[in-house]
């Protein structure tokens, strides 16, 4: 059974409202920081190895073309 | 396995080597007692002089002073032997590697505790302590500041590598040190009160015991870890 | 039994596996906590002596039990990387700290923004308060040490040591800290006994217990896979997938 009589009733949480949202307010945007961090963080780390492959590719290439060079 | 010297020869060389360098470079062992110094006048000037307060704030605040003097000269415990290569030698050497820490970390008591526990009673007498609670002081100082050389040992050893392992080693081994400072501080108001504090003492002499046997282990994994 | 646990610390078997198990819990998670959040706020009846206040519990009891079990467990992972060289255990061991940390942090804040209706203050030197604290100073602690080390192998090690010496150090912390504030404080300050909690009300608390569990876990899994690709960048199947992500 529903404890409240109205939405604006809930809100209220019987006086306490600033202390009971700021308690779920903090802890779900901070838990919702954490989970964006980790999930953007894989990405990132694809991304900067993808940049070394790259890098790697291209020194690779003028080292070919200046052993062409000097034959 | 040949070892060449026996467990004690090992550990009083190291031991003798340790106190002597720190007896031709005094500076080692002054400036922490004197940093210690500073830190407990300097305390009456910020809180006031009324001496009810201080006599209520005295053992937090030598005993507040002893963790951060003992976290000052720490930091040197393995810094010189690191850069100059002798702490790899020790590595090396066929004797067990707690025992040599052992050796080094008793050392550095001798250097840094000792002194400190000579100089506290003086600095009480400042502070206004309760005139019964200087053998509690002395006695807590006695049993904690050993803890806090061998705690604090961990720490050192496993930043002893890194280029700013400063204000890293107060993060790491401050929250090691609460239970020693929660029960030395309140064995000195229990005295204070006229009240028995040998259970108190009891306990800081078990934390001892624990981190004697476990510490020097920690310790030797750690410069292991640090000197890869 | 041994063979078939070993070849999962394959890091590319590790990480499809993870992979797999990552959406099942990622919803397993979400359910819960949903629920059980939306049954306390809404459906839980209100406490007679601290009115709606309480409902915070639903959270912060959650929290603060999980950040102790987030410990452990992260000195377990970092105790078998240490003792029997299993890489794939010190990448857990990492990937838990920072997660142990926010929820700590989380247990304290709401503790506080509890204790203001009830006590009076948002912070008192309580025992629970202050070891909850000092958890907090031992996760940084890690997260600092694994941090400032450039060679991750090492950095695992050194965070390993620390991280059991503090599961050592835990329990001595708590029972001192028990001990120092009964001293001190008048027994004035109580949170309500869980014993005398109602059916209506426990329901939702062990739903929220159980469900920040998995949700750590998930997060867990989340960071491990990344740790895992991170460590191994040298690896064709990682070069593979990184090439892949780019073409995207």
């Amino acid at each position: 059974m529903i404890q409240f009589d109205s939405i604006s009733d809930f809100f209220h949480m019987g006086g306490y409202a600033f202390y009971v949202w700021l308690a779920y307010g903090i802890t779900f945007s901070s838990l919702a920081i954490l989970i964006v961090m980790s999930a953007r963080s894989k990405r990132k780390i694809l991304v900067e190895i993808a940049g070394k492959i790259a890098r790697e590719a291209r020194l690779k290439e003028s080292r070919g073309i200046n052993s062409e060079s000097k034959t | 396995m040949n070892r060449g010297i026996s467990y004690t020869r090992a550990f009083t060389t190291l031991f003798m080597r340790d106190i002597k360098i720190a007896i031709r470079h005094r500076g080692d062992i002054f400036n922490p007692l004197l940093f210690f110094i500073m830190v407990v006048t300097l305390f009456p000037l910020g809180v006031g002089p009324e001496p009810q307060v201080l006599s209520r704030v005295a053992p937090g605040i030598i005993w507040v002073a002893a963790l951060l003097a003992s976290m000052l000269s720490l930091e040197r415990l393995f810094k010189a032997d690191y850069n100059d290569g002798t702490l790899e030698q020790m590595l090396l050497s066929p004797q067990p590697l707690p025992l040599l820490v052992l050796a080094k970390v008793l050392a550095h008591w001798v250097l840094t505790g000792v002194p400190l526990i000579l100089v506290a009673p003086l600095l009480a007498v400042l502070l206004n302590l309760e005139s019964n609670s200087y053998g509690a002081l002395m006695a807590t100082l006695a049993l904690g500041t050993p803890v806090l050389s061998l705690l604090g040992a961990i720490g050192v050893a496993l930043t002893v590598g890194l280029r700013k392992g400063g204000v890293l080693l107060s993060l790491l081994i401050l929250p090691l040190y609460i239970p020693v400072l929660i029960f030395a501080t309140s064995a000195i108001d229990a005295s204070g009160m006229n009240l028995p504090y040998t259970p108190h003492l009891a306990i800081i002499g078990a934390i001892l015991a624990g981190s004697l046997i476990l510490a020097p282990i920690a310790i030797g994994a750690s410069l292991r870890v640090s000197t890869n | 039994m041994w063979k078939w646990l070993n070849s999962y610390a394959d890091p590319e078997r590790s990480y499809n596996l993870a992979g797999k198990l990552l959406p099942w819990l990622a919803c397993l998670a979400i359910a819960l906590i949903g629920v059980g959040t939306t049954w306390g706020l809404l459906f839980a009846p209100t406490d007679y002596q601290q009115g709606e206040s309480y409902r915070i519990i639903f959270i912060h009891v959650p929290a603060a039990s999980m950040s102790m079990m987030a410990y452990v467990s992260m000195a377990i992972a970092s105790f078998i990387g240490l003792v029997w060289q299993i890489k794939a255990a010190d990448w857990a061991a990492a990937s838990i700290a920072p997660i142990g940390a926010v929820i700590t942090f989380i247990a304290l804040v709401t503790g506080s923004t509890w204790g203001k209706p009830m006590w009076g203050t948002w912070w008192v030197w309580d025992a629970r308060l202050t070891s909850e604290l000092v958890l907090l100073f031992l996760y940084l602690g890690v997260i600092a040490l694994y941090a400032s080390f450039e060679d991750k192998v090492l950095a695992a090690r050194a965070a390993g040591i620390l991280a059991i010496v503090g599961v050592i150090n835990v329990p001595i912390i708590k029972y001192s800290v028990d001990w120092w504030s009964s001293l001190h404080q008048p027994a004035t300050i109580k949170i309500t006994e869980k014993s005398s909690m109602p059916m209506e009300m426990l329901m939702p608390l062990l739903i929220n217990i159980f469900g920040f569990g998995v949700m750590i876990a998930t997060i867990t899994l989340v960071r491990y896979r990344t740790e895992v690709l991170a460590r191994n960048g040298m690896r064709p199947w990682v070069r593979a997938l990184a090439t892949k992500e780019v073409a995207k």
